[in-house]
């Protein structure tokens, strides 16, 4: 048994960092401008894809895609933004919640449309296999996966500690109002954001394809896990939201093992309303 | 018996972390009387607000209004209770028009939308905004919304009403217009406490006044002793000034 | 409480007959069956907006409501042969019980956090049912057969009393929403969907009247669920309380106008004929162009007129009057 329960945290801990990764960019667009991004999850769908198409027609392996991947996401969040978000900022909360669920099930739709709804698998990458360590079985693309979004992480988080760029956005975050005070563009950084999170949910995608089914209603069940997970860590905090990420995919998988796998997405969702029933501003919100 | 005041702040204490930002203030307001709270910025006037409204739970300390403890209650039990208050980022409601904010505050004491009608009407004309009544929400100046927020306070049927920097942002003539409008409200039999930083109103409309400073009270007294009082000035204005005498 | 105007009188009189006599005249099924979607996803989308247009509690799992509603009434059906329509009270009650379950806990909630816990609640209860061997899990429930007619809620040979109940349904949906909209709850929503700071102040129970909200809301919602089961005589949780059909309900009430009594219905009346025809001559083949075209015309309006229809209209009225 125990050795199951070693397994069953180790694969908890391996799914919490792609979480993590998800979550980040999900946090960082609605603590700059207060917007819940219900396309996120499509997003994540459509860097998987674009790692898969690079894979099928080009030969380009997942890991050497996700720079295209990051870049290209960038440049959808910060075009939908600049077209189609920014117009209803000003407008009724209703219009905001809706709009980006338009977003998303035109995005998923497209790609229905185009792929199809088949599930794809990137069969042969290039780092792929089982480690064996005693007991437990390491699957080398997840486990890179983890050690890639932990990079990535510890990069953005980086960047908004230490660069100019990063400095403004966190300031936006904090205080929208004192940042224009300050001469900081506000609009620009709204977009940039948005691009960011996009990229990052984009950089998950494509890891994410090394290894999980890639089809286009992939993003809604990430999208809404997602939720729960920046609510547990607290809106806007970058930090919270990896560890946030962390223990939901622990929590999801410990709790499918010992309660029952069809309940698993229950549980976490579950997770949400308890935190914001008693803890609304989360583990490290403020 | 004595009687019982209106207000009774009982050595109220609010904390936030490690900030006191309420230290154990005592004061007392009789009825019929205009008590004005005015003190630097981040001397708790705001939190003192919350506390005896509602919004905030003190940390210790009573809060007793005509001799009830209304210290733990909820914020809209408070208002029942007859306390009645507006806020230093004025709210109004933008989607209603002015007649039917007013009648939201009139609902308070009946049910036929009708008879909420003739109340807020009455309240209107009162307070000088009956011809805007269609006018919406949204579509007033900054005056008018705080002068709307008034009305829909009134409309409670207050006892104590208490008004949070109704003052500031307003032009001379609106001032005027503002220090009449309280003093009608004092006629009409409505106490009223008061956070203000305008001085020329503080002196004109108070009885007394209670100054705070990082959340103590550090006076209490006649607008005229107050102001010249030397705690008070360097409170405001830092070591290097005194009172020229008048 | 009526106080209709006369040209309110005159106006709805026409509309409610024409509404009787069109079924008689198209007698297309496919019309009659489109019709009967926009009257029942009309009725939802009212109910919606009691709590959300008007009370300001942005729900997109109403859907839950609906299947609690559609499944209690079926579920009694079959295994205690209760009859349908004290199944449609059940299902309602159970409904709002639901509902006030979840509304405690989140009384406090606006916005987007509000909108994201009914969906959380929307997914619980979906896949709750989704493994409840009881009530066939994935596999749904199949109503059985009865006799048919009005005492069993059930017709076999016409869709034409579906129609009218359904139809009866939405008026007296309609007749809430307006009692709410003229009555102190309606002001006391629409302080609470302002601020509930101000409502605080102006002595509402902020809790108490959310609850009354979403109560109401719910159990209208479950009446149109059991409608549902009633109709096409088999539910199961995968077409019956998907996130999808909550964001319709939604958009139903955006596109009409949240906030206002008729606008559901015109935004169901818009809605739910394109969205059925592009379902049948578009999404065929599973190629997705139908969900495609819905995506993006609510991507536009939301955009460009998020008042709806009736926020055109009044404008109009506004500028003229």
């Amino acid at each position: 048994m125990p050795e199951q329960l070693l397994q069953q945290i180790v694969n908890g801990l391996m799914i919490g960092f792609m979480y993590s990764l998800i979550a980040i960019g999900l946090t960082l667009i609605w603590g700059v401008m207060n917007i819940v991004n219900f396309a996120h999850g499509d997003f994540l769908m459509v860097g998987m894809f674009a790692s898969f198409w690079l894979y099928t027609l080009y030969g380009l392996d997942p890991l050497f895609s996700i720079p295209i991947c990051a870049v290209l996401l960038f440049v959808i969040g910060v075009l939908l933004y600049r077209f189609v978000v920014s117009k209803v900022m000003s407008g009724p909360i209703l219009a905001q919640l809706v709009v980006t669920f338009g977003i998303s099930i035109f995005i998923a739709n497209l790609a229905v449309y185009l792929w199809t709804p088949d599930f794809r698998l990137i069969d042969k990458p290039l780092l792929s296999g089982t480690w064996h360590l005693g007991d437990v079985q390491l699957s080398i693309p997840k486990a890179v996966a983890s050690l890639g979004s932990i990079v990535t992480s510890a990069a953005v988080f980086l960047f908004l500690k230490k660069t100019k760029t990063g400095k403004a956005i966190l300031a936006t975050e904090m205080d929208r109002e004192a940042a224009l005070l300050m001469g900081i563009n506000t609009e620009r950084i709204n977009s940039l954001s948005f691009g960011l999170g996009a990229a990052l949910v984009g950089i998950a995608g494509a890891f994410l394809s090394t290894y999980y089914y890639i089809y286009p209603q992939v993003g809604g069940l990430f999208g809404t896990i997602a939720f729960s997970i920046v609510a547990l860590g607290g809106f806007g905090s970058i930090s919270g939201a990896f560890i946030a990420g962390i223990l939901v995919g622990l929590v999801q998988t410990l709790g499918g093992f010992f309660f029952d796998p069809a309940y698993k997405y229950a549980i976490v969702f579950m997770i949400y309303l308890i935190t914001v029933w008693i803890r609304p501003q989360g583990l490290l919100g403020w | 018996m004595k009687k019982a005041a209106c207000l009774d702040v009982q050595g109220v204490t609010k904390l936030f972390g490690g900030l006191r930002a309420n230290d154990d203030v005592h004061f007392r307001v009789e009825e019929g009387e205009i008590v004005s709270i005015i003190g630097p910025n981040g001397a708790g006037k705001s939190t003192l607000f919350n506390c005896i409204t509602g919004f905030y739970k003190p940390n210790s300390g009573k809060v007793l209004f005509f001799g009830k403890d209304i210290t733990r209650l909820r914020a809209d039990k408070v208002c029942r209770m007859g306390i009645a208050r507006t806020f230093q980022v004025v709210q109004v409601i933008g989607d209603m028009t002015v007649l039917e904010n007013v009648m939201t505050g009139a609902l308070l004491g009946c049910v036929k939308i009708a008879r909420a009608r003739d109340k807020a009407e009455e309240v209107l004309a009162f307070t000088g905004l009956l011809e805007k009544k269609d006018r919406l929400g949204t579509e007033l100046t900054i005056a008018e919304k705080k002068r709307l927020e008034v009305s829909m306070a009134l409309a409670t049927q207050p006892r104590l009403l208490m008004l949070d920097e109704s003052m500031a942002g307003l032009t001379v003539v609106e001032l005027r217009e503002m220090m009449e409008l309280i003093k009608a409200v004092r006629k009409s039999g409505v106490t009223l406490v008061v956070v203000e930083h305008v001085m020329e109103a503080v002196m004109e409309i108070s009885d007394r006044v209670v100054v705070l400073n990082s959340g103590r009270k550090i006076m209490e007294g006649p607008p005229r002793e107050v102001v010249s009082n030397p705690e008070v000035i360097r409170a405001y204005l830092g070591d290097g000034y005194r009172a020229v005498g008048r | 409480m009526k106080g209709f105007s006369s040209k309110q009188i005159v106006i709805g009189s026409l509309v409610l007959a024409v509404a009787i006599v069109l079924p008689l005249i198209f007698t297309s099924t496919f019309f009659q069956h489109v019709m009967i979607l926009v009257f029942m996803f009309g009725v939802m989308g009212v109910a919606w907006n009691i709590m959300g247009g008007y009370a300001g509690m942005f729900s997109f799992g109403q859907v839950a409501f609906f299947g609690i509603g559609a499944y209690t009434s079926s579920f009694l059906l079959m295994t205690y042969g209760v009859n349908p329509w004290v199944g449609l009270v059940i299902g309602g009650l159970v409904a709002a019980l639901v509902a006030a379950a979840l509304g405690y806990p989140c009384s406090n909630l606006r916005g987007h956090y509000f909108a994201i816990a009914s969906i959380a609640f929307g997914e619980i209860v979906r896949t709750h049912f989704n493994n409840w061997k009881l009530v066939g899990a994935a596999e749904g429930l199949s109503l059985p057969m009865l006799d048919g007619g009005m005492k069993d809620f059930m017709f076999h040979s016409s869709k034409l009393p579906y129609y009218y109940i359904v139809l009866a349904f939405l008026l007296l949906a309609l007749l809430v929403c307006r009692m709410v909209s003229r009555s102190k709850m309606g002001y006391y929503f629409r302080a609470i969907k302002e601020s509930h700071d101000v409502a605080q102040v102006l002595g509402i129970n902020v809790a108490r009247y959310r609850l009354v909200a979403i109560m109401v809301s719910a159990f209208l919602t479950a009446m149109a669920g059991t409608f549902y089961a009633q109709y096409i005589l088999y539910i199961d949780p995968d077409s019956v309380m998907i996130l999808p059909v909550s964001v319709q309900i939604v958009l139903i009430a955006m596109l009409g106008g949240a906030g206002t009594v008729m606008g559901p219905l015109i935004g169901a009346a818009i809605l739910m004929p394109i969205s059925e025809v592009t379902r049948v001559y578009l999404g065929y083949k599973g190629t997705g162009i139908d969900m495609l075209v819905y995506g993006f015309l609510i991507t536009l309006i939301s955009v460009y007129q998020p008042k709806g229809v009736w926020g055109l209209v009044s404008n109009r009225a506004k500028r003229v009057g």
